[in-house]
């Protein structure tokens, strides 16, 4: 059955009450610093700061490191309660979720590491326009992820599940543009493929943001519609009561 | 599993899984029970698959033991119960006129909670139902003994003290040659009230891997307040609650992603 409002603390266990309530918590606080990860990466490139984008690459071991604290916390809640129903799919979609932002931690970094080299390479800043704009879409995605989740709100993930089309959509005309620089001006390749790496950074944040948004209708639900077409989505959702 | 049909429309209990009359063992019709003035079930319908195991879960009091002791008539020395509805074995109402409660229990085995072995051997224990029903060469009996010894997963435990006091046995060992004991008699379906509930884990493991392997051959039905066990084993999960049958469906559902509140607060521990 769909899970609305603070179920997860409704227990008549208070221990257990707090230990879900600490995953929630710990996922979320994960999930901001990931947010600032991505933000920090892209300001880095944007303004030409490397030592913003050393911290970033920097601090990717905090991201690591809570992903490790979430499973951790995750397989002892399996162990002690073996959770039922929708405790079982709050552990399944907190550990999932972990993972994709761990990885969207990673992907940042990547970011980072591409910014530093253009910055040294300082031969102007074609595509940064681009980057701006995907990254202002996927970050906003990221964001609303996490915000579906917190809040339970499968309206608010069904919708991101449609945008990730469209961050699809505007990467590949990028590249598109970015191969036109490249056939005008070969001195620019190399500059123009870390461009590219960054955006694909930013094309596979968009699909993890995506991948979270899914885990929130598993959650809530108890739909896997991992590899559903999304047009399929909202049809699907409505026969079963959503 | 395709034994099972589509749920039904919702009715005063909704969520309900269904099965073909063919695929059926038992057929519940409407049946309420009480206690003198206490109303223990009320109306309960569903019908239950034949070579699968179905769970009765409930908090206590919810009916669950009652609903399963109206399966083989147990409730008949009890003067105070007043019963009303059917229950259907294999398309033959079992309270008409023709059916004989000895025969039906037969047919209908039942093992309780704490393992009741009787004061003798292992090997009488085995062959008491047996000799009671008469007409066994020795050769034969020894035979079903070992069968229904196997069958129980205790052979290879007890084969060479066959004659030893059934006493001599740890709790575990007796609840699985009690279950022996009814197997010998070739029932259809086992009824099972909380049998594992007073043995340690590993005991209770053979139990769960026993109830597993005799489904090929008999219905099971299995009460327990283990709702880890009622999702190991089963096939089939029916929650009640107050004597009603809340929810009925596959146990891979139930557990996961069951369909009403009062289902998903039950199984993992919320107030009501």
């Amino acid at each position: 059955m769909d899970i609305t409002g603070n179920v997860h603390s409704q227990h008549i266990s208070r221990q257990f009450n707090q230990e879900l309530d600490e995953l929630k918590t710990h996922l979320m606080a994960m999930g901001g610093l990931v947010e600032k990860q991505v933000q920090d990466a892209v300001a880095a490139l944007l303004d030409s700061d490397s030592s913003l984008a050393e911290r970033v690459v920097a601090n990717d071991r905090a991201v690591n490191d809570m992903q490790i604290k979430i499973d951790e916390e995750c397989t002892q809640v399996l162990a002690r309660r073996q959770p039922t129903a929708s405790d079982l799919r709050l552990v399944l979609a907190v550990i999932r979720a972990a993972s994709d932002l761990e990885r969207i931690g990673d992907e940042a970094s990547k970011i980072a590491r591409n910014a530093i080299e253009l910055i040294e390479a300082d031969n102007g800043n074609r595509g940064f326009v681009e980057v701006r704009m995907i990254s202002e879409h996927v970050r906003r995605m990221v964001r609303d992820a996490l915000t579906s989740f917190a809040r339970l709100d499968t309206e608010l993930a069904l919708k991101l599940v449609h945008e990730d089309d469209e961050v699809d959509s505007e990467y590949k005309s990028a590249m598109r543009s970015l191969m036109t620089f490249m056939m005008e001006d070969a001195r620019a390749i190399s500059s123009v493929l870390s461009v590219m790496w960054i955006l694909r950074a930013l094309e596979r944040i968009g699909d993890h943001a995506n991948n979270l948004a899914e885990y929130v209708v598993y959650l809530v639900k108890g739909l896997d519609i991992r590899h559903t077409d999304p047009e399929d989505l909202d049809k699907d959702m409505l026969e079963h009561g959503g | 599993m395709p034994i099972a049909q589509q749920p039904r429309p919702p009715s005063k209990s909704a969520a309900l899984i269904d099965f073909s009359p063919e695929a059926s063992s038992l057929a519940i019709r409407d049946l309420s029970l009480a206690y003198g003035e206490t109303q223990a079930l009320r109306h309960l319908t569903l019908r239950i698959p034949r070579h699968r195991v179905t769970a009765f879960i409930g908090p206590s009091g919810c009916g669950k033991s009652t609903l399963l002791r109206a399966l083989n008539r147990l409730h008949d020395l009890n003067d105070a119960v007043v019963r009303q509805g059917e229950v259907w074995l294999e398309g033959e109402e079992i309270h008409g006129r023709g059916v004989a409660v000895a025969e039906l229990r037969r047919r209908v085995g039942m093992v309780f909670q704490a393992p009741n072995p009787f004061p003798m051997s292992i090997y009488d224990n085995v062959a008491f139902g047996l000799r009671l029903q008469g007409g066994l060469s020795k050769r034969k009996r020894d035979d079903t003994v070992e069968w229904a010894l196997r069958a129980a997963a205790l052979w290879d435990e007890v084969k060479e003290r066959l004659r030893a006091s059934a006493w001599s046995l740890s709790g575990g060992q007796q609840q699985r040659l009690v279950i022996a004991r009814t197997l010998a008699v070739g029932p259809e379906v086992l009824l099972l009230d909380e049998p594992a509930s007073a043995l340690d884990p590993i005991s209770t493991l053979k139990i769960e891997e026993l109830i597993r392997n005799l489904k090929s051959q008999l219905t099971l039905v299995l009460v327990t307040h283990n709702m880890q066990q009622a999702a190991r084993v089963s096939d089939y999960t029916a929650f009640l609650q107050d004597g009603e049958l809340v929810e009925y469906g596959p146990t891979d559902t139930l557990f996961t992603n069951p369909r009403l509140r009062r289902t998903e607060n039950y199984i993992t521990g919320r107030m009501t």
